[in-house]
């Protein structure tokens, strides 16, 4: 695709080139705009048998469509655009030129709202930023607390979290899976894959009460240890899982539509992909096999066997198969998880950090003036400042913490892998059609919840 | 040519300090303002007006090679002088070490040169950080808010913007808020 408004150098030096219509902000545009030499000659000759004949008829009005470039605007409130977000899109023809995201649309400021909680209270603030990855904001944040804390986590809350962590990964998947498909047209999907994550919340039912939002990791561990008949049905579901994954790699693998436009659309070079912050399946689907769990493991990831799935070309095929892949993995670490899974405390016993338990409170002054504590004034937690990276879904997400030593953060930030991926969207879509970048946005698989926290 | 794997956290406070010399052997004998060591995890405070070439040291000189920039956050130190902060997370992914660089500024001219030039990834996050302390970053290609209204007054993540009180807009109040209703 030749771009035929770019000014020559002859015409920059004279300073006889039109101004750069891109460099005109959208608030400011009244209207489309015409730009390429084309459409310029066929503007005057509107003008001058607009002069001519003091009137306009309909061919002069009527210009050729690839040689006009349209802004126009996709949401906020659309289907495709997997939450509230708005993309102002410049359409060459049907040719995507640029794309800017406009958000901010489902900004609660819950990072504000967090400075005014006592440190276990944020919990259940920070699930409901990513809201399809809950687990994992609860884990970047509690080891914050953890590392300025210096807390250690009992290894058997270790290897629970690890089992929730990465059954909100197949939830998260199955969930990017499932509206994916559904807006390339592959509606049985979208079935299939809900079902899948019924499941994964049937059990997140089982071990915390809730569905969603389980605030099930605490400062220190764990909320509770699993309930029996949790581990035989968590091992039914990861050992059917691999065989449903198949099932919908055979439904889409031979889809022809969804073929038609997964590959070779929306590859952007490993190289600008780091220059814009992208990690995460977007980032390995180029090859670079960048995952936290293996580069800087946490919460005992280094004790589990498995590995990390990479593309080659990093188009929207690749980001497809690296996800599906990282499934199979999830499957794994699970079933390793379960095998391996030590006896002992699943929270910490340190009484400044972790309610007593509930049997003490009758027998022990000292566990009841903890619980008093605790509940009426909450963690007081040493002042620091910690950043805690580890591996969501979607690519590196951290939780920044700075504590002035009082029971409440001074200052939590997020760093949303959705909100630093999402700059990336006008590369992956440019000159690609109109239609390619709903599927490449689908692939992106950003959350609006987080990005806009 | 592949680095030999460290043990432990990287890079450690003696190593913290070789990088503050570098610092002040090739950008400016007084560019280190201060360097921390907490909870395994380095930090170097620099002078605002030096902040761009040290990240363009730690991003392009051999020896460092922090090419990944994973966050930048902002942070307001009321009641501390100077009030505001901003921080850079740096991320060498080679060696698998993070620094974090670090200035201060003051509330009164919260100004500090923008690294998108050397890290494209810095627009969203310091149009973020100008939408809720104010900070403004000189040269930045599109520094408008990014989260909150356009129209918004206010910088709200500062310590001293009171929580609540936000009015909600409904029919019967739509005339008073700003720009709204004409």
């Amino acid at each position: 695709m030749t771009d035929r408004s770019t000014p020559t150098p002859e015409e920059i030096a004279e300073g006889t080139s039109p101004p750069d219509p891109l460099g005109v902000s959208y608030r400011e545009r009244e209207e489309s705009i015409t730009l390429s030499p084309l459409g310029q000659q066929i503007a005057e000759q509107r003008e001058a048998n607009r002069a001519e004949r003091g009137n306009v008829s309909q061919a002069d009005t009527a210009l050729a469509p690839e040689t006009e470039l349209l802004t126009m605007n996709i949401g906020p409130h659309h289907p495709a655009t997997h939450g509230v977000l708005r993309l102002l899109t410049t359409l060459e023809g049907e040719v995507v030129k640029e794309t800017k995201p406009l958000i901010g649309y489902v900004h609660t400021g819950i990072e504000k709202n967090c400075e005014d909680k006592s440190y276990w209270k944020v919990i259940p603030l920070i699930e409901r930023m990513d809201y399809v990855s809950y687990y994992f904001n609860a884990l970047a944040y509690c080891m914050a607390v953890e590392k300025l804390l210096d807390e250690e986590v009992p290894e058997r809350a270790q290897y629970l979290r690890v089992i929730h962590l990465e059954l909100c990964r197949i939830h998260s998947h199955m969930v990017w899976l499932g509206t994916s498909a559904l807006d390339l047209g592959a509606i049985s999907m979208f079935w299939y894959c809900f079902r899948e994550r019924d499941n994964v919340l049937d059990l997140f039912e089982m071990s915390s009460g809730q569905r969603m939002h389980t605030r099930f990791f605490q400062i220190g561990g764990v909320f509770e240890d699993i309930p029996t008949g949790f581990a035989d049905k968590l091992r039914d579901f990861v050992q059917q899982m691999p065989g449903r994954i198949d099932q919908f790699a055979d439904l889409l693998d031979s889809n022809e539509i969804f073929l038609q436009r997964m590959k070779g659309i929306g590859a952007v070079s490993e190289e600008r992909l780091l220059e814009l912050g992208v990690t995460g399946p977007l980032l390995r689907a180029t090859g670079n096999p960048w995952d936290l769990r293996k580069a800087a493991p946490y919460s005992s990831y280094d004790d589990f066997d498995f590995k990390v799935p990479v593309g080659t070309v990093g188009d929207n095929y690749d980001r497809y198969k690296v996800r599906l892949m990282e499934l199979y993995e999830s499957c794994k670490i699970i079933e390793q998880a379960l095998d391996g899974l030590p006896e002992g405390p699943w929270i910490t016993d340190n009484r400044k950090v972790a309610l007593p338990p509930r049997h003490e409170l009758a027998t022990s002054m000292e566990a009841l003036i903890h619980h008093f504590k605790l509940v009426t004034e909450g963690i007081r937690v040493p002042a620091g400042e910690v950043y805690l990276p580890i591996e969501s879904p979607r690519g590196e997400l951290g939780c920044f913490v700075r504590s002035d030593g009082s029971s409440k953060p001074a200052r939590l930030h997020m760093r949303e892998p959705s909100f630093v991926n999402l700059q990336a969207l006008s590369d992956m879509a440019k000159d690609t059609y109109l239609a390619d970048l709903i599927a490449t946005l689908a692939m992106l698989d950003p959350i609006l919840g987080g990005i806009d926290r | 040519m592949e680095d030999p794997p460290r043990e432990g956290p990287v890079p450690d406070a003696p190593g913290l300090e070789l990088i503050a010399n570098a610092l002040r052997e090739h950008v400016g004998a007084d560019v280190v303002v201060e360097t921390s060591y907490y909870r395994e995890q380095a930090c170097v405070e620099v002078t605002p007006s030096a902040l761009l070439a040290v990240l363009k040291f730690l991003k392009e000189d051999q020896t460092q090679g922090y090419g990944f920039l994973a966050s930048v956050h902002g942070v307001d130190y009321l009641p501390e002088a100077p009030r505001l902060g901003v921080h850079y997370e740096l991320l060498n992914m080679r060696r698998v070490e993070r620094i974090r660089v670090k200035v201060r500024l003051e509330i009164d001219d919260p100004h500090v040169a923008s690294a998108v030039e050397l890290f494209p990834t810095a627009d969203f996050q310091e149009r973020e950080i100008y939408d809720f302390f104010g900070v403004i970053f000189d040269g930045h290609p599109d520094l408008r808010r990014i989260l909150m209204p356009e129209d918004y007054e206010g910088f709200p993540q500062r310590r001293d913007f009171a929580l609540g009180g936000e009015p909600v807009m409904f029919t019967h109040n739509e005339p008073e808020g700003p720009g709204w209703y004409e």
